[in-house]
């Protein structure tokens, strides 16, 4: 993976900027000791990191609009930060570069079940957004795994979906509005506490930008009641092919899940070694589906569930009766990517396939994966077809990665000749910036370009992102002008 | 290729295909040729007038191109009519989940609504609520810019994050980005079993706040309308036994405020409510207002204090139908401050050419109209697009 040469002349001004932001900070607010600005080196995307010029750490919209007003006049390039738990590469440094986290933006700063909306400062968790609402009997729906300690910011940029966005969509889906500081430093509003915007549609191209546009620093977003209860029921099958079948079937059947799980063998076995979630060993696809509803709703749907997949022969079904029950159904899975990590390193794809493409994808995945000679574990959200195949490998074991990379980038284009796309909830950022000329051709990413041109002209936000160098390369070059 | 008289432009361009359509706006562009883009012609009395050399008619771009059942998705070209998708997707039980307004009745024009230009005016009806709009179920397009590109965006899986979404961009954007000439849609299941709660008699104020009671609770409201003076209207939707467990749930905490009735319809139906029939066929100038619930019967009070508002409320209040009398601009200065009063927008959405030409279709909003703009110039660079259909 290439990042581009930094720019010697910013380099040579790293004094002065530093001066510059520091007086337009308070002082805990700017830190530019290599040995502290460490943990900003990388994101989750651990294999890759570099260090920054500066990590700056505004309070306030104001402050993050005067570092980057700095950073625009001295032509900065700037990279937003949420929690920095980006599987991507979205949040990686380059050395002459200055990081914008919004962490310690993390108010709430309105409530209101009425109209169905929280109002709250871009870097508060997205736990911690259903945190303030659950009380008045509301949640937040976008749950990506890493919600416990993700930030809003980092959903918007990303567009983060979860486990249960077969029922509620993704964070564009419950995203109304956003106050946004552009690249030179000026403050806009997109939508607000409405359920429509007027004009173009600004702030759905917004998310899901990975911070080339702009720093968003407030969302408003909508809640929604909690539902009475929820129920998983547990379905074995003796073959992947079988289960994919089955899940379509489901979806036909007219009823809507809120979450549809699948598991392969290999993840079957490694998570019951780990948390002994008391899977069926038999079995070589799981499938978790889970509805909600109040008690006699959810034996209703259940029934529905059960009478297709009976005619699936399934190994196994069993419905959960309790809390307990329920909680040991999810165990296994939630403890899916560490239980994995116990035994190798891996790299998680994230590439999305129509649903029924599945029983061909996964058995062209096997293929590959023999071919490679690198093991790949299959867990994923089966009914939207977002599928996180686990590559294993060992890291300390000379080209191993690179093999896994490349491995990887066969799966990817795999899922994009199936009628998928390379990412459905992780991003592009540099991980997968290069693979997207096999989605997109050179007119569809200029047109995709425009839109950064217009909103950030000097391409100081976050530039070697998302688009292949090569790509952006005329784009960028402009941002020396500002200087 | 066909050509013939259309009132206010010279020529009509109907391309067969996409490349022939990309032919045409490239030409357009080279020749500084406005063009009015047509899907059915059932909705080109939206927005501001613009002035066009000849109209591009994506109608000769029809059909279903992809449909599985199994994975919720439908792609259709962009002059495929709604009720050839819609009768598609019924034979497999299954619906378009946001009720894409049907705009003749209220417009008073013919021809057949095309799936494209629902997408480009981002119609969504009464269920916005509970399934989201328009733009929400588009998973992909095509469209050709105002450069004569084709360009592809998204694609036809529920969760997509490569690159930018232009698939938001282009829905709402009345074909001012580029010309739509593919869409995919998120389809659902068609609801086995729907009911409607509904009481009579409410004044508005009180009837938002038994929508909101609705919408509060857990139990999964897909519709709630109010037509002021008349019916305060709930809608469930799903599996029998659930709707009706659900329905006798709801009545007991809408009993509070007054006598409910249950039945399959309400007094308006649902299809009134998204085509906002109670205006239709009525002189005057209508205009759609976003709101916050809590703050629109407040807002329509004060309307009401000024001129003459007859007013039907959707989404919960979320939504406003206005209908005023056409004289002083429609009201347009009242009312847009009047929705901002309730931190929303207005849109005029019927009104004479002279009207729209005046006041312009669309709310202005500071900072957001300087980006748009931004966007038109680059997408469309030549202003061959709908030109000045969406200037505010």
């Amino acid at each position: 993976m290439q990042m581009p040469e930094p720019d010697a002349k910013v380099l040579a001004r790293r004094e002065r900027i530093l001066v510059r932001l520091a007086e337009a900070l308070p002082e805990d607010a700017l830190i530019s000791d290599p040995a502290e600005t460490r943990a900003y080196d990388c994101d989750a995307l651990t294999a890759y990191a570099c260090a920054p010029m500066a990590v700056t750490l505004p309070r306030s919209t104001e402050e993050v609009s005067a570092v980057m007003r700095i950073c625009h006049e001295e032509g900065v390039s700037v990279i937003p930060r949420g929690s920095g738990t980006g599987l991507a590469g979205g949040a990686l440094p380059t050395a002459d570069s200055v990081v914008l986290g919004v962490s310690r933006m993390n108010r709430v700063l309105e409530v209101c079940p009425e109209d169905r909306f929280i109002r709250v400062e871009a870097g508060r968790t997205n736990l911690s957004v259903t945190g303030a609402v659950e009380d008045l009997g509301f949640f937040y729906a976008p749950d990506p795994s890493s919600q416990l300690a993700c930030a809003i910011a980092g959903n918007i940029a990303m567009n983060s979906g979860g486990a249960h966005c077969l029922k509620y969509g993704v964070t564009t889906n419950n995203l109304l509005g956003v106050k946004m500081v552009l690249a030179d430093g000026e403050v806009v509003e997109l939508g607000g506490p409405t359920l429509e915007q007027p004009g173009l549609d600004l702030l759905g191209v917004v998310c899901g930008s990975e911070g080339q546009l702009g720093v968003v620093t407030e969302a408003t977003l909508r809640i929604l009641p909690r539902p009475e209860g929820a129920r998983p029921i547990l379905l074995a099958f003796d073959s992947p092919v079988t289960a994919g079948a089955c899940v379509a079937d489901i979806i036909r059947a007219g009823v809507l899940p809120v979450a549809i799980e699948f598991m392969d063998r290999r993840i079957i076995h490694l998570t019951e070694n780990f948390v002994g979630a008391g899977y069926p060993l038999d079995a070589e696809a799981l499938l978790i589906v889970e509805v909600e509803g109040s008690e006699p709703e959810i034996d209703e749907q259940l029934a529905r569930i059960k009478a297709v997949a009976a005619r699936h022969d399934p190994l196994e079904m069993r419905e959960s009766s309790g809390p307990e029950q329920s909680a040991a159904i999810w165990k296994g899975r939630k403890a899916a990517f560490g239980a994995t990590g116990q035994v190798a390193d891996y790299l998680c794809m994230d590439g999305v396939i129509p649903t029924s493409a599945l029983p061909d994808v996964l058995r062209r995945m096997a293929e590959l994966s023999a071919q490679y000679g690198l093991d790949v574990a299959n867990v994923f959200h089966a009914g939207d077809g977002n599928l996180h195949p686990l590559i294993m490998f060992d890291a300390n074991a000379p080209g191993q990665l690179e093999k896994a990379e490349r491995l990887g980038a066969e799966i990817l284009t795999l899922c994009v000749e199936a009628g998928g796309c390379l990412t459905g909830e992780h991003g592009v950022g540099v991980e997968k910036r290069d693979l997207m000329t096999r989605q997109y051709a050179p007119d569809d990413l200029d047109a995709q370009m425009l839109v950064k041109d217009v909103f950030d002209p000097d391409w100081i936000l976050n530039p070697a992102k998302v688009f292949p160098l090569e790509a952006s390369a005329a784009r960028r070059v402009r941002k020396g002008a500002a200087a | 290729m066909s050509a013939g008289a259309v009132p206010g432009a010279a020529e009509v361009l109907a391309p067969a295909d996409e490349a022939e359509l990309a032919a045409m706006v490239a030409d357009a562009a080279a020749r500084r040729a406005p063009l009015r883009i047509r899907g059915g012609g059932t909705r080109l009395a939206l927005g501001r007038p613009s002035q066009a050399a000849a109209e591009l008619s994506v109608a000769r771009l029809g059909g279903v191109r992809l449909y599985e059942p199994g994975a919720l998705t439908i792609v259709a070209a962009a002059g495929a009519t709604v009720a050839e998708i819609e009768a598609t997707l019924a034979a497999e039980r299954q619906i378009l989940p946001f009720e894409p307004m049907d705009h003749r009745r209220l417009l008073g024009t013919d021809g057949e609504p095309t799936i494209g230009g629902a997408a480009a005016v981002n119609a969504s009806g009464p269920r916005r609520v509970q399934a989201g709009a328009c733009r929400d179920l588009m998973l992909g397009v095509r469209f050709v810019d105002g450069r004569g590109r084709v360009v592809k965006n998204g694609g036809r899986v529920m969760k997509n994050v490569t690159g930018y979404d232009l698939v938001k961009l282009m829905a709402g954007a009345h074909g001012t980005l580029g010309v739509l000439t593919e869409i995919a849609f998120k389809v659902l299941p068609a609801p086995e079993c729907a009911a409607t709660l509904w009481l009579e008699g409410l004044e508005d104020e009180t009837a938002i706040r038994a929508m909101s009671a609705a919408l509060t609770s857990p139990w999964d409201v897909s519709a709630a309308a109010h037509l002021s003076g008349g019916p305060t209207m709930i809608r469930l939707e799903g599996l029998e036994g659930s709707v009706r467990a659900r329905a006798e749930r709801l009545r007991e905490r809408l009993a509070a405020f007054g006598d409910v009735e249950t039945a399959e319809e309400g007094p308006l139906s649902w299809r009134d409510v998204r085509d906002c029939a109670p205006f239709a066929g009525r002189p005057g100038a209508v205009w759609r207002v976003a709101a916050r619930p809590s703050m629109a019967a407040a807002a329509v009070a004060r309307l009401r204090a000024e001129r003459p508002v007859e007013a039907l409320y959707d989404w919960g209040g979320g939504l406003i139908w206005l209908l005023t009398p056409e004289q002083d601009d429609a009201g347009a200065a009242l009312v847009r401050a009047a929705a901002e009063a309730a931190q929303g927008h207005a849109t005029l959405v019927r009104a004479s050419d002279a009207v729209r030409a005046a006041v312009g279709a669309f709310h202005p909003r500071p900072g957001a109209d300087a980006l748009a703009a931004g966007l038109r110039a680059r997408f469309d660079p030549a202003g061959v697009l709908n030109p000045g259909l969406m200037a505010s």
